[in-house]
């Protein structure tokens, strides 16, 4: 299953239709409602096999060239560090590819969010912990993912 | 002005401007401080205070900035998020900003398995960029990321970093391009030992028009030994050493080869210096600060009129960097 991350324009084109299906359900997917128990279950399989997601409960996959920005031992959500090896390989665990090399790699190849890599992501929201990320953003009106101080421009 | 710190009023006259790296020491003793600052002081127009670089303890970035404050010097306090989560970042940089210093570096920071206390936890709860947007909020909107004011906002000169040198090599502009987004007024890369590499660097940062939004800051230092180099290369994270400067240091005598390692640094900053878009150096002497002032002067890059009130910006594209 994790080979499927190396055809992102197969995910980006996924993670379209995913939040394009959802969206006339909007009504019965709260968050803290029945349906997110049932939801965490299915992203924490789906997404966990697919690229090991650590139900941060923000999802910004599809900006960072559809690998998870939490796998990153600094868990750098605006990546990389200035430790990437000349190898390509991890500062912290040389064993391991970069997340951010493999991340860029692979914005380069998804026509549709590739450019999102280059914008700039809020830091993670650590309450959201373990919630389903699908009904969060079915919900940005309720949900608080961005810091109230956070100034965009 | 956003700061007036003595760094920002060099780098906003237009002229090129050194920063040094001081070692802290491991030490309560204030003078230890300034035992490190003072050979610094005359060749440099501002001093890095390191936030345990390398994961290892030493005394504080805020500590050892302030000291240098109080002693008249510029520091520039270095903020990693390694160790950090927001609430106490935020609350530092005002702390540090009471205590009189006017230049912030925000940084991702190595990692813990790179120090002496691999077992400590990280905190990464903000990352470089996200740093950097915070400490501009908080000066320019006067808020803390939670929305609340501050009454008196920090006055600082924000600075990143940048590793031209580490992969992926085409990603490393385009994330200086991210860090100027977030409000960035000055860059310092890792160190350059590979002048073919950071040419093309820094032309794409001039291709997109960068280097007339930032001032950025090379990193150069002096090896004091192939043995050295191969330790720093492998130990420290993100030093990139090509093979051919530590073959250049074992084709001299042991004797010189320290002296080598120097002259390396001189030519390197020599080239730098020629380099469109480049606005100054800064020199980190691992372990050999008494080297910094002949490397500085050598280079031609004295006198440093840090005592002196710049002249109004002569060039146009500096007076533009907001
Ligand atoms: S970004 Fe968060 S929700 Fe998405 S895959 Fe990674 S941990 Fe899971």
């Amino acid at each position: 299953m994790r080979r499927l991350q190396n055809r992102p324009h197969l995910l980006e084109v996924a993670y379209d239709a995913t939040e394009k299906a959802l969206q006339p359900f909007k009504k019965v997917l709260k968050p803290g409602g029945k349906m997110e128990k049932v939801f965490v279950k299915g992203e924490k399989l789906t997404k966990g096999m697919i690229f090991d997601c650590r139900m941060c409960g923000d999802c910004v996959l599809h900006s960072t060239g559809m690998t998870c920005p939490q796998t990153c031992p600094k868990t750098l959500r605006n990546g990389p560090c200035g430790g990437v090896r000349p190898n390509g390989h991890c500062e912290v665990k040389p064993e391991m590819m970069c997340v951010w090399v493999q991340a860029w790699g692979r914005s380069q190849k998804m026509p549709e969010y590739g450019k999102q890599i280059l914008t700039i992501m809020t830091p993670v929201s650590k309450n959201l912990a373990g919630t389903s990320a699908w009904i969060n953003d079915l919900n940005s009106d309720k949900v608080k993912k961005v810091p109230t101080g956070w100034s965009e421009e | 002005m956003k700061s007036g710190s003595r760094l920002e009023r060099v780098l906003r006259s237009g002229r090129f401007a050194v920063t040094a790296e001081l070692n802290p020491p491991d030490s309560a003793d204030p003078q230890a401080v300034y035992d490190h600052a003072v050979v610094l002081s005359s060749v440099c127009d501002a001093i890095n205070c390191t936030d345990a670089s390398g994961a290892n303890v030493h005394m504080s970035n805020v500590g050892v900035a302030a000291l240098l404050a109080r002693a008249g010097y510029d520091p520039v306090v270095q903020f990693a998020c390694r160790d950090r989560n927001r609430i106490s970042l935020q609350g530092d940089v005002l702390g540090a900003a009471a205590l009189g210093v006017k230049n912030v570096m925000c940084l991702t920071g190595d990692g813990v398995q790179a120090g002496d206390q691999p077992e400590a936890k990280p905190v990464f709860d903000l990352d470089s960029i996200t740093l950097i947007r915070t400490v501009k909020t908080m000066r320019d909107k006067g808020r803390f990321l939670s929305g609340r004011p501050i009454e008196s906002p920090p006055k600082v000169f924000i600075g990143g970093a940048e590793n031209p040198f580490a992969p992926p090599y085409d990603f490393r502009p385009l994330r200086v391009q991210k860090k100027v987004q977030a409000g960035v007024d000055f860059i310092q890369t890792q160190y350059c030992y590979d002048m073919p590499r950071l040419r093309e660097f820094m032309k794409q940062v001039c291709d997109m028009g960068l280097d007339k939004k930032v001032f950025i800051l090379i990193g150069v230092g002096p090896l004091r030994s192939p043995g050295a180099a191969e330790w720093m290369r492998t130990n420290v994270p993100g030093i990139v050493i090509p093979d051919a400067i530590i073959e250049r240091l074992n084709g001299v005598e042991k004797k010189k080869q320290r002296t080598e390692g120097k002259k390396v640094c001189i030519e390197i900053i020599q080239e730098v210096k020629e380099i469109a878009g480049v606005s100054g150096v800064h020199v980190m002497a691992y372990k050999q600060e008494e080297l910094v002032a002949e490397i500085v002067e050598q280079a031609g890059l004295l006198p440093r009129y840090w005592s002196r009130e710049p002249e109004t910006a002569s060039n146009g594209h500096v007076a533009s960097r907001n």
